[in-house]
């Protein structure tokens, strides 16, 4: 057998393989944990949203009439929103913990750390799955026709996805130093369900100044959550994301975020993950 | 290096931008070098903190190294802590794939092995109950069992050995011995000498970072129990008893070069030196010792008569009497108490008793349940008996 050196642990190391594997595993299992260890199972997953759904509906629909006038099927589009900001909100917050809960197994085995924020989004990302199901079904009883696009959606889906591991990569590490950053997250993550189009349409000012668009357009949350309302609910009037950020230029500010936030949250991880069992 | 102060808070950041972190280094392990071959079972011993344990981590890549290379060959089981990894929620068998995967199996392979693994740690009966219902043994056994069936190349293994009941610790028992007939590479780190002396072909004893000994087992497991007691008391008697025919200058327990010394290696001779001088001119004294153990038993017994010249005994005041014993160790391990008395010989009576004027600990030697080890001549034969 041949004498290799060995490198300590780090962001990946054992190998592609083992951490498929062992992100898949560890996906699985605590989504079976989740939903087999309690007696509502998935219905908890489901009645958080649903719930948030329900006031907001009433709230949006009967005391400001905004959502009404504005979007075509109001209650599938707040669904849809209120879906989708679960999983990057759920996901993102159970990360910042994630490696400093799992310090059992950090300080004492040796496995690729990146497994720990990665199969936490996962499991987010099993639930927002299963939440979707309910979102076409909705959207189908609302008389939204199943169009092509629907089809389009996994895309939206991905670079949420994306964006919301690399989110989770850099909270986890940076909460191993810095406690405070769970509490920081809880802030900025309310901060940032007002800042996306989802209790309102990113043209609620229909005929006036385009500026409060644009602004919002530089949140790349909003761009993903606008493309995944303009192919699932197909509406006429709805301004394309390009429209809305006041053409292709506008789009850059949020294109540089999301590029942003993935080097770092990779940077910052891998740099972090040989230090952690030393750190907890 | 480890910070005196962590800077734990954003807040503390933000406060005191400026201040550098205070850092006291400290070096866990310092000019570790050593070489463990193919096949053999590497026993690496040490006190608590002297940097055993980083050491394993560093082999095991939880730890990196700050500077220095590790090369290794074949896939390695870490088993710092048994049953690491398990989820208390999960079944037995669940956990057994999930443990297997961090060790880099296939989780298909881990099914494969889930039965043997099972009649290994004889709970057939409760592979689909969650680990919160199992008893602490019931855990061990299982991840005793994950363990022997992880087949890897090189084992690392801190301090699992006592685990289970005494057929479950004979079942493990024999399994070493079988990883080690099979050629496996192994690694352990323990507190137990006699583990050492029994499995491992060599040994290392770490003490402050550094290899203190490498090699034979045995003279490993003596070092260690050296090292372990030698910073016990000075060897030095506590005198508080006073009298006024004659005073103790001094009592102590010496190795051969005159050192005082308060433990004493089981087989090398227990030396005791005694100076005292006399308070008033005295016709002759006595002077005796007597060991006792732990419990209190009085084990050994000697002395001497002191002051015989010219035909007539006699000490007087202001003279100095010195006394030097050697008595062969055949004590069995354990604490001892010399307690010294001086009798007036022709007067009678006791001039003066010192209670536990000294303590000191035997160690290393056979197990025995005597106080006492001497030699034996012992045979046996066998014969038909009268028909």
């Amino acid at each position: 057998m041949p004498l290799r050196d060995v490198r300590g642990p780090s962001a990946l190391g054992g190998g592609a393989r083992r951490f498929f594997d062992l992100l898949w595993l560890m996906s699985v299992t605590e989504f079976k944990r989740v939903y087999f260890g309690t007696v509502l199972g998935y219905l908890w997953s489901l009645i958080r949203p649903l719930m948030l759904f329900g006031v907001l509906l009433f709230v949006f629909t009967q005391v400001f009439k905004i959502g009404s006038n504005q979007v075509d099927h109001y209650p599938v589009f707040l669904l849809l929103g209120i879906v989708l900001f679960t999983f990057f909100q759920e996901a993102t917050s159970n990360s910042v913990t994630s490696v400093v809960t799992q310090e059992g197994v950090v300080r004492k085995t040796q496995f690729p750390r990146l497994v720990i924020p990665i199969s936490t989004v996962l499991t987010g990302a099993f639930n927002l799955g299963l939440n979707l199901v309910v979102v076409f079904i909705f959207a189908l009883a609302f008389g939204v026709d199943p169009v092509w696009s629907w089809l389009l959606f996994p895309v939206a889906a991905v670079i949420l996805f994306a964006l919301t591991a690399a989110v989770s990569m850099a909270l986890s590490v940076l909460y191993v130093r810095f406690r405070d950053v769970a509490i920081i997250w809880v802030v900025v993550a309310q901060v940032l369900f007002y800042a996306t189009p989802i209790l309102y349409p990113v043209n609620f000012k229909e005929h006036h100044s385009t500026t409060y668009e644009h602004l919002l357009m530089i949140n790349p949350l909003s761009v993903i959550f606008e493309q995944a309302r303009i192919w699932i609910l197909h509406e006429p009037n709805a301004p394309t994301i390009v429209h809305a950020a006041g053409g292709w230029t506008g789009l850059i500010p949020a294109f540089a975020i999301f590029v942003g936030a993935c080097v770092f949250g990779v940077l910052i991880f891998n740099r972090e993950a040989p230090k952690i069992a030393e750190q907890l | 290096m480890i910070p005196t102060h962590r800077v734990d808070s954003l807040k503390e950041r933000v406060v005191r931008p400026f201040s550098a972190p205070d850092y006291r280094e400290l070096r866990a392990l310092d000019g570790v070098s050593f070489e463990v071959h193919q096949g053999e079972f590497f026993g690496i011993v040490g006190r608590n903190g002297s940097g055993k344990s980083t050491l394993l981590k560093l082999l095991a890549s939880i730890y990196r190294t700050d500077s220095g290379t590790i090369r290794m060959a074949g896939r390695l089981a870490p088993f710092i802590e048994l049953g690491v990894g398990f989820n208390q929620d999960l079944t037995a068998r669940e956990n057994i794939v999930l443990n297997g995967v961090m060790m880099g199996l296939s989780p298909r392979e881990m099914r494969r092995r889930t039965g043997a693994i099972i009649e290994f740690a004889e709970l057939e009966d409760f592979v689909d109950l969650k680990l919160k219902n199992y008893s602490s043994g019931m855990l061990v056994r299982l991840a005793f069992s994950v363990m022997m069936e992880a087949d890897a190349d090189v084992l690392l293994i801190d301090e699992v050995l006592a685990v289970g009941d005494a057929s479950f610790q004979q079942k493990c028992a024999d399994a070493f011995r079988q990883m080690k007939a099979q050629g496996k590479t192994i690694v352990l780190v323990t507190h137990e000498m006699a583990t050492v002396e029994a499995y491992c072909h060599r040994a290392m004893l770490i003490s402050e970072g550094r290899i203190q000994t490498i090699g034979d087992p045995g003279e490993v497991g003596r070092d260690y129990l050296r090292l372990n007691f030698e910073r016990e008391g000075s060897g030095e008697a506590v005198l508080h008893e006073q009298a006024d025919d004659v005073r103790i200058v001094g009592l102590a327990l010496q190795d051969e070069h005159g050192a005082a010394i308060s433990t004493i290696e089981h087989g090398t001779d227990i030396r005791l030196r005694l100076e005292l001088e006399a308070l008033r001119d005295l016709p002759g004294i006595d002077v005796g010792f007597l060991i006792a153990n732990a419990d209190r038993i009085d084990v050994l017994n000697f002395g001497i008569p002191v002051g015989e010249r010219e035909g007539a005994r006699s000490v007087r005041s202001g003279e100095r009497v010195s006394i030097e014993a050697r008595v062969e160790n055949h004590l069995a391990g354990g604490r001892y108490f010399v307690h010294c008395g001086i009798y007036r010989a022709f007067e009678g009576g006791i001039a003066l008793y010192q209670e536990d004027a000294l303590d000191f600990l035997v160690f290393g030697g056979p197990e025995t349940r005597g106080v006492f080890i001497p030699e034996v001549d012992i045979e046996s034969s066998i014969g038909r008996g009268p028909a």
